[in-house]
């Protein structure tokens, strides 16, 4: 009797693996589906991409706007991570993936069809604290700055940080750093920056999407970084500028290439983007953090949308490129309202230039 | 279908009449493969991280277990601080919210009047029904400058020398994260207490009281020893929840892969490394890792279940009910 039982569930768990199966390819049908209508231009085209969850605000408004003009084109865009788009882009599973960091040699020799950056907006990182009674404008040179986050200068009174800052009585207070303890892009351009101005920082530590802190207490998100400094006092922490404007964090200036001290802002990360281009390599896949220029902010970074070289249907591939060129031109209107830095006309020319590549 | 069951109870199993065989082969081929289903997807997935996680096992071998380094950047990776944040989160868990829990289920059963218990008891279920990420964004404004300034800090200032307390008072850390994990595993461990101890026969209660026994030897003599072996194995269930939870811990704990005597540092846990590192880790011997912690923390729930079960075990082995003497 058992046995019998035994072979009437082996019968069940066959037919239910078979409807596993079944399911699975259901999703390849799908894919198919979706090619075919692709090779039909008037058709309704959906175009799918994945990755960074920093510019996604952006991204989608610009997605929603083109679908207004273009109504057949819909664009269905997964943010799931730099990382994961990038993963999507070698599986092959997207048509466009999207990152706060640009791919290593490594990463774009596994990606079969070939990859195109093209910058689609500028993304600064301010410099937040929490500090009783001194709202933004703490001066914080590359030094400083450094020294905090490798635990060095450990109090607010610091004669280092004192020096530049006469007027602001700073507390005798113990500055505890914070920092991304996910994955981030955040966290690349922030680690970016500290290897660019510091050397030992580059030894020790060294620049990454997670890296090993020395001192401090990690947040997750820009969410958790921003609730940890609003809580702690004493604090510092780095977040995406548009979560230090809306959660009214005080911010602090940092001293440029140049010796002038700035404050985070669009046009000063338009202003570094643009600094940058002297000596930016032709594929963009550069970290402009520390440019050039006296408006200049340090903490900068692209976010690229990521495309392949080589796609097989043709007509899918008009549509993205189309919708390419618009976002870094006509799309760029959309981002200063939410809080990203419009990407400077030099640098959308240079786009221009890339995208003949694309096959 | 009376007679059915009558016919049934006087047959032999295995045995019955011919007409209802199928549809009692059916039933318990069903019920079969819902549980062998079950295993074979705790195998599947057993089998998956290893198979995943072989890369850093090779790697790093016994030493991942005991390393403290978690080096993205430079390709090292140890889970020794992640495994003891973990544990050591649930164990103050459990410690805080056991007599917590049986507290409660004891006044709502054998103390409270009915119509204080029925509400009562649906609001601490209620607690079971919040989202960890709500419970994690209340830690980051509300308990952890609360645990700050009314705990960590007159604490700290009286018990600073003691290196369980040393420390500057952050709020965040491993004693926050124990707290917020006691606060979520309570209702868990109240509710089936509760559910245990009033299915403790009224007779057993009345007896002792006929003996002349207090309440609180009521309690002591008769309910409890015939609810502790259930009372355990809701523990059991909660502990589970604390070592497997994510976004609470996350949130207050300070995801700093350190091992500190301090009750006050911040800490990390394995749970929460995967959820934090997972997205963005592209490299492969990142994402093994990753996997293998996975993997450990499999390991460690159960092991820590084992244990709680040999503990059952050892200390249920009396009298199921009764006064004991």
């Amino acid at each position: 009797m058992f046995k019998k039982a035994g072979l009437i569930s082996l019968v069940l768990i066959l037919a239910l693996s078979l409807v596993v199966v079944g399911c699975g390819k259901k999703e390849d049908v799908k894919q198919e589906g979706a090619n075919q209508e692709a090779t039909e231009p008037a058709k309704d085209l959906t175009i799918n991409g994945a990755g960074a969850t920093f510019p996604y605000p952006l991204y989608s408004k610009m997605f929603a706007a083109y679908n207004k003009l273009n109504p057949e084109i819909k664009v269905n865009y997964q943010s799931i991570g730099s990382g994961g788009g990038v993963k999507q882009m070698m599986e092959e599973t997207v048509s466009f993936g999207a990152s706060d960091a640009f791919l290593s040699e490594e990463e774009m020799g596994k990606i079969k069809n070939g990859v195109v950056h093209v910058p689609m907006t500028i993304g600064a990182v301010a410099v937040v604290y929490n500090l009783e009674g001194i709202s933004s404008g703490v001066k914080l040179t590359q030094e400083t700055l450094t020294g905090i986050y490798l635990g060095t200068i450990k109090k607010w009174n610091d004669p280092k940080i004192a020096a530049d800052n006469a007027n602001i009585k700073l507390p005798n207070e113990d500055i505890t750093p914070v920092f991304r303890s996910d994955g981030s892009g955040t966290t690349s351009i922030f680690t970016d920056y500290l290897s660019k101005v510091s050397s030992a920082w580059k030894e020790k530590i060294g620049a990454g999407k997670s890296v090993k802190f020395p001192v401090g207490i990690g947040g997750k998100g820009n969410e958790g970084v921003a609730g940890q400094v609003k809580q702690l006092p004493g604090s510092i922490g780095y977040v995406e500028l548009a979560y230090a404007t809306t959660n009214n964090l005080s911010y602090a200036k940092l001293r440029n290439l140049e010796g002038n001290f700035t404050e985070p802002s669009l046009e000063a990360a338009s202003a570094s983007a643009a600094g940058a281009i002297a000596d930016m390599p032709k594929d963009t896949r550069v970290s402009i953090v520390e440019p050039a220029g006296k408006d200049a902010y340090g903490i900068v970074g692209f976010s690229w949308i990521l495309l392949n070289e080589k796609y097989e249907n043709q007509a899918m591939k008009e549509e993205l490129l189309k919708l390419t060129k618009w976002m870094y031109r006509d799309g760029q209107q959309f981002a200063k309202d939410l809080h990203y830095a419009p990407i400077p006309e030099e640098i959308a020319k240079l786009n221009d230039n890339n995208l003949t590549v694309i096959k | 279908m009376d007679k059915d069951i009558k016919k049934k109870s006087t047959t032999p199993r295995g045995k019955s009449n011919a007409k209802k065989i199928p549809l009692d082969k059916i039933f318990q081929a069903i019920t079969f493969t819902a549980c062998l289903g079950v295993i074979l997807l705790l195998g599947f997935i057993i089998f998956k991280l290893f198979m995943e996680s072989s890369l850093s096992v090779d790697k790093f071998g016994f030493k991942f277990i005991t390393s403290m380094e978690w080096d993205p950047v430079n390709g090292e990776f140890g889970a020794g601080a992640y495994i003891f944040g973990t544990i050591v989160s649930s164990l103050i868990a459990i410690l805080i919210a056991t007599p917590v829990s049986v507290g409660i289920a004891l006044y709502l059963t054998e103390i409270a009047p009915p119509w204080l218990s029925t509400p009562v008891g649906f609001l601490v279920e209620l607690l079971a029904a919040i989202p960890s990420v709500i419970y994690g964004l209340w830690g980051i404004f509300v308990f952890v400058p609360f645990i700050r300034q009314y705990i960590q800090k007159p604490i700290g200032d009286l018990f600073g020398w003691i290196p369980l307390f040393s420390g500057p008072p952050l709020g965040i850390g491993m004693l926050s994260a124990g707290l917020i994990l006691a606060i979520m595993i309570i209702p868990i461990i109240t509710a089936i207490s509760r559910d245990i101890i009033s299915s403790v026969p009224t007779l057993q209660r009345e007896g002792a009281m006929a003996l002349g026994a207090t309440r609180w030897e009521v309690i002591k003599y008769a309910t409890l020893p015939f609810a502790k072996s259930g009372i355990l194995g809701g523990i059991i269930l909660g502990m589970g929840r604390a070592l497997g939870e994510t976004m609470a811990v996350t949130m207050v704990i300070g995801n700093r892969p350190e091992i500190k005597a301090s009750l006050f540092a911040p800490a990390h846990s394995m749970a929460a490394v995967i959820a934090n590192e997972f997205t963005e880790a592209t490299d492969d011997i990142y994402l093994s890792a990753l996997i293998e912690v996975g993997l450990l923390l499999f390991l460690v729930t159960f092991i820590m279940n084992g244990l709680a079960r040999f503990f059952i075990w050892s200390v249920a082995r009396g009298p199921k009910g009764g006064i004991r003497q």
